[in-house]
């Protein structure tokens, strides 16, 4: 028991001098994808039902590629300050952090998966050029 | 945090049913029940009361029928007319002030009454409020100023003075921050509408001096962050303001500052 007065209570540590960054951050990159994700689905939509030699060859090129890695690095990382939001609305204590740590996680490994696979056919798809 | 299920000692039981008045024109009221001195679960009580014989607003419904049907009934009221904010509670799923809302405007045959949501209860419809008022305090509602005090008045510009509409009429009847469900979850440390919506008032007022300060102590990701403009707040309040609005103004002068 802790004999606390209501406005210690209602002032806890204090303010932490951080959030807007984080608002302007989300600002930012929801206004990014509302035109990187059209464009994305544009590149999956022409890539689909092609030969995998095509999808290749497709990828490599500057437009898809520069899309594709945009929306997984910009989109990750919005996911992951989003999904950090939504844990500390829904969660508590340490169950709350160890869910942001794994939602950064998440986040982070789908980014650079997605931008290794994106690097190899970029390479491959040099490689397919060249030898034509 | 969230939490999407009652503890058992706040499930709600049926309660009792009081006469039925012999008349024509007779309304059902269903209003929640809870001492803290008998160690009873909530329950809801079932009233009914002679419509041609009562006032036309809930508050007047309340006051019957603890004068006439049941005197253990507790409930804040003060002005009747809107401006204590002393009678917010819940009225058929809406948190509305009792004097100023009609018993014509609920559309439903039975009236429910619940104290405002997911705030401790003190007894029946009496919510604890003592955490809301330090949120209030916390945001320093009151004039800063680091210049002299003049001889006479701190002037204000009638445009200036018009900035403060909608602000200043706020009663603190806490039905905005009770409707809202980020303060649900997070009560401990997000201030809620009606104490951001105060801040704001302060904020913008042209002869307030601590303008940065008041700014840095809502720089934080669960004071002022925690609203994800849900909007609820501007949908209850019995006075029609917007505290959403005031919300998004102050994140507005937050993203001036590092832009």
């Amino acid at each position: 028991m802790r004999y606390l007065t209501p406005r210690k209570s209602a002032e806890g540590l204090g303010a932490a001098r951080t959030g807007t960054h984080d608002h302007w951050f989300m600002t930012v990159t929801a206004v990014s994808l509302v035109f990187l994700v059209p464009c994305f689905v544009f590149v999956l939509g022409t890539a689909i039902g092609r030969p995998q030699a095509e999808v290749v060859l497709l990828f490599s090129r500057p437009f898809p590629a520069i899309v594709t890695a945009l929306v997984a690095v910009v989109g990750m990382l919005h996911f992951a300050r989003g999904a950090k939001t939504m844990i500390e609305d829904y969660t508590g204590g340490i169950t709350r952090e160890l869910a942001v740590i794994a939602a950064n996680g998440v986040a982070y490994v789908i980014m650079f998966t997605v931008l290794y696979a994106l690097g190899k056919m970029v390479f491959l798809g040099t490689l397919i050029e060249a030898m034509k | 945090m969230a939490q999407f299920k009652l503890p058992k000692n706040s499930q709600i039981r049926v309660g009792k049913t009081w006469p039925k008045p012999d008349a024509k024109n007779v309304r059902k009221f269903q209003i929640y029940r809870w001492s803290p001195d008998d160690g009873e679960n909530p329950r809801i009580d079932t009233y009914y009361l002679d419509m041609d014989k009562c006032g036309p607003m809930v508050l007047d419904a309340l006051i019957k029928i603890k004068n006439e049907v049941d005197p253990t009934l507790t409930f804040r009221r003060s002005c009747r007319e809107g401006i204590c904010g002393s009678c917010a509670m819940n009225i058929n799923g809406i948190n509305r002030l009792a004097c100023i809302y009609g018993l014509d405007e609920i559309k439903d045959a039975t009236v429910k009454i619940n104290p405002l949501p997911h705030m401790p209860v003190v007894k029946d419809l009496v919510p604890d409020l003592t955490n809301f008022y330090a949120q209030h305090a916390s945001i320093m509602p009151w004039l800063e100023t680091k210049t002299n005090t003049p001889e006479k008045e701190w002037r204000q510009s009638i445009e200036d003075r018009k900035k403060l509409d909608g602000l200043y009429e706020c009663v603190m009847c806490a039905s905005c921050s009770t409707s809202c469900p980020s303060y649900w979850w997070n009560g401990d440390k997000y201030l809620g509408p009606a104490a951001l919506l105060h801040a704001y008032r302060w904020i913008i007022d042209s002869r307030d001096e601590a303008t940065g300060e008041r700014l840095d102590q809502l720089e934080d990701p669960f004071k002022l962050y925690r609203c994800h403009t849900i909007m609820n707040c501007t949908k209850t309040c019995p006075k029609g303001l917007n505290p959403a609005k005031a919300i998004a103004e102050v994140k507005k002068m937050m993203v001036e500052r590092i832009v």
